[in-house]
């Protein structure tokens, strides 16, 4: 165990920002705080870098009270969103930076920060770069200059505040792999936040979903994935069909739905939802069934089919577009939900898990 | 319209965002030729009638060295004390936020909107041996008025918000996340300031300074009632002009404006300079 954060909470005035967060981050982990903007991401890793307070809680690494260091005692390297790098010198000095403020005693001579900063250009490959002013760089250029300027410090903790907010499509996922190369070589422990769901799932060994200042569930990007703990976090992941269902002995029941296909959960008879991804529902050609498919709309790959019923209820499916060949506007369809995710109706508070800490050791067993 | 049609509009008919381009040039020029550069080209004519042989007795008398001395002394103790004071005090307005700090910050601009005079005779009452300060500093022995502590005490009043104005808007727009990103990597708040925050600010920090050095050269209003204007002694360069002037003396009275204009010219030369090689690669081309 490394890093642990303890009921930590934050307001900003009257707004509470960070409403009691636990968590616990080991060694040589690659973690994603995922979330929307507002839900107090950037707040925790500000925290964790000692640029900003918690009004209650606890930080420490490695049993060392961290809320008792400053930013520059952690030993921790920050990557911002917009890089920060300092405009008036060349890539190589920033790099240089974090070693050439040390005091005189620590300090590495010349020639060793020469070395170091030598050995990361290199390892980063930006040594062409070297003596380039960052407003000479490229954004992607940019961004690895910041990772160098913060890894040069040989950082206990890395912290990446949305690391590909500001580049383009391709070259976030070039980075993103990259950056996965980086970590797996050098083995820093690492926090990054973000937005961006299939960039949380393709980097970290576990993601944190924070929403409104809480975590709403932290785990394998798998797990998180198949079993979304609150309706929340399964809205977050693109379950975004809800259909009001009734519960009897574990089994949802909604009229018009085969939900056959779902397995058996452990839900107190009575209403409750059911949250499904469009790509999720089979819609299948049935002149008995209630819903009738209202409009299909091509995306190139996916089929986008709107169904309703005489209800009023809508329901969106997303389907292969050579598997929707038979179906057309105003044909009645039975719809099958392949999989999903139900929570007992009464507010979705009601249905938030525990915001317990997750450990890797936990994760994994 | 088709793509064609838009390729082959000649470049010269293409319309602007903002039309008025040759009128507002043509004004501009126009401005600038007659405000600014016949008053500057005639004093240069004047100075090329006068001979170099003769210009150089002027300049080299022993009256008009001692008032260029004085006025380059003065104006180099006011700007010493306006680099101190106003980067320190456009670190206040920008970054402490207290009760009055718009008060304060309408403040600086006093000097530029005070008839220069009304200053000169404000602070010739408060530093004269009665006045609130002269009556604090006479017993310490120390006499401002009628000396060159006097003339840049005025010099330095007048010239003080250059400095402020070209360091503050710069100051506003730094980027947090750099200091944020040098104290994470370790650095101390000292070093945060000398090696982020000052070479962020110095390019427009030497042109402030420069400026109000320039400005101080030519202080004319403030200074001659503060001065008492003793000959060889607190007399400045600019009052021996008008008093050449007044004696019929054009050449005399050309001869001084044309060194005090030379020096200030050297003088913005040298700042732009620095501030070009300064910000030269910070900014893409």
């Amino acid at each position: 165990m490394s890093l642990v954060i303890s009921h930590l909470a934050r307001r900003f005035g009257p707004t509470p920002v960070l409403r009691g967060i636990d968590l616990a981050v080991e060694q040589r982990e690659l973690i994603a705080l995922l979330g929307p903007s507002g839900s107090g991401k950037t707040t925790l890793l500000r925290i964790i870098a000692g640029l900003d307070w918690p009004d209650a809680g606890g930080l420490s690494f490695d049993g060392d009270d961290w809320l008792a260091r400053s930013a520059g005692e952690r030993r921790i390297g920050l990557v911002f969103q917009h890089y920060a790098l300092f405009p008036h010198m060349t890539v190589r000095d920033n790099i240089a930076f974090g070693l050439s403020v040390r005091p005189r005693g620590n300090r590495p001579d010349r020639a060793g920060i020469a070395d170091r900063v030598g050995r990361l250009l290199r390892f980063l490959q930006i040594e062409g770069l070297a003596d380039r002013y960052p407003a000479e760089l490229s954004g992607g250029q940019r961004q690895r200059v910041a990772l160098g300027r913060a890894m040069a410090i040989e950082p206990r903790v890395l912290l990446l505040d949305e690391p590909f907010g500001a580049l383009d499509a391709q070259v976030r996922r070039d980075l993103r792999r990259w950056l996965r190369g980086v970590h797996d070589s050098t083995g820093t422990t690492t926090i990054f936040v973000t937005h961006d769901q299939e960039e949380a799932f393709e980097l970290a060994d576990r993601v944190v979903v924070m929403n409104a200042g809480m975590i709403e569930q932290a785990g394998r990007p798998d797990e998180i994935y198949d079993h979304p703990a609150t309706p929340f976090v399964a809205r977050f992941l693109g379950l975004t069909v809800e259909v009001p269902v009734a519960m009897r002995a574990g089994r949802a029941e909604a009229a018009g739905l085969d939900l056959t296909a779902l397995p058996r959960r452990a839900i107190p008879d009575g209403p409750a939802t059911l949250f499904l991804r469009p790509a999720d529902i089979q819609p299948l050609p049935d002149p008995a069934a209630p819903f009738r498919v209202t409009e299909i709309v091509s995306t190139g790959a996916l089929l986008r089919i709107m169904a309703r019923d005489d209800a009023g209820c809508r329901i969106e499916a997303e389907i292969p577009r050579r598997d929707g060949r038979d179906l057309r506007e105003g044909q009645p369809v039975a719809l099958r939900p392949v999989t999903g995710q139900i929570f007992p109706a009464g507010g979705t508070l009601a249905a938030r898990a525990p915001a317990t800490p997750v450990t890797l050791k936990e994760a994994f067993a | 319209m088709s793509v064609a049609a838009v390729a082959t509009i000649p470049a010269g008919r293409r319309k602007r965002v903002l039309p008025g381009f040759g009128l507002t040039l043509g004004v501009t020029l126009t401005y600038v030729g007659i405000i600014v550069l016949l008053p500057v080209i005639a004093l240069a004519l004047k100075g090329a009638e006068i001979g170099p042989a003769r210009f150089w007795d002027i300049v080299s008398a022993p009256r008009t060295l001692a008032a260029l001395r004085l006025t380059i002394l003065a104006a180099a103790l006011a700007t010493v004390f306006n680099a101190a004071y106003g980067l320190l005090m456009a670190w206040v307005l920008v970054r402490y936020r207290f009760p009055g700090r718009r008060l304060l910050d309408a403040m600086v601009d006093i000097p530029f909107a005070l008839p220069t005079a009304v200053a000169g005779l404000a602070l010739t009452a408060l530093f004269s041996q009665n006045g609130w300060y002269g009556q604090v500093l006479a017993p310490a022995g120390i006499s401002v008025v009628y000396t060159i502590w006097g003339v840049a005490v005025a010099m330095s009043f007048t010239s003080i918000p250059f400095v402020i104005r070209t360091v503050q808007p710069i100051l506003e727009d730094l980027d947090r996340g750099q200091e944020e990103a040098a104290l994470t990597l370790g650095a101390s708040p000292f070093q945060v300031f000398t090696r982020v925050i000052f070479p962020a600010i110095l390019p427009a920090y030497l042109v402030g300074i420069t400026i109000a050095f320039a400005r101080s050269l030519g202080e004319f209003g403030a200074v001659i009632f503060i001065a008492g204007n003793l000959p060889m002694k607190t007399e400045i360069a600019s009052l021996l002009a008008v008093i050449r002037l007044e004696e019929y003396d054009y050449n005399g009275a050309a001869a001084i404006a044309l060194t005090l204009v030379a020096i200030a010219m050297v003088l913005l030369v040298a700042s732009n300079w620095m501030q070009a090689r300064l910000t030269r690669r910070r900014v893409p081309a």
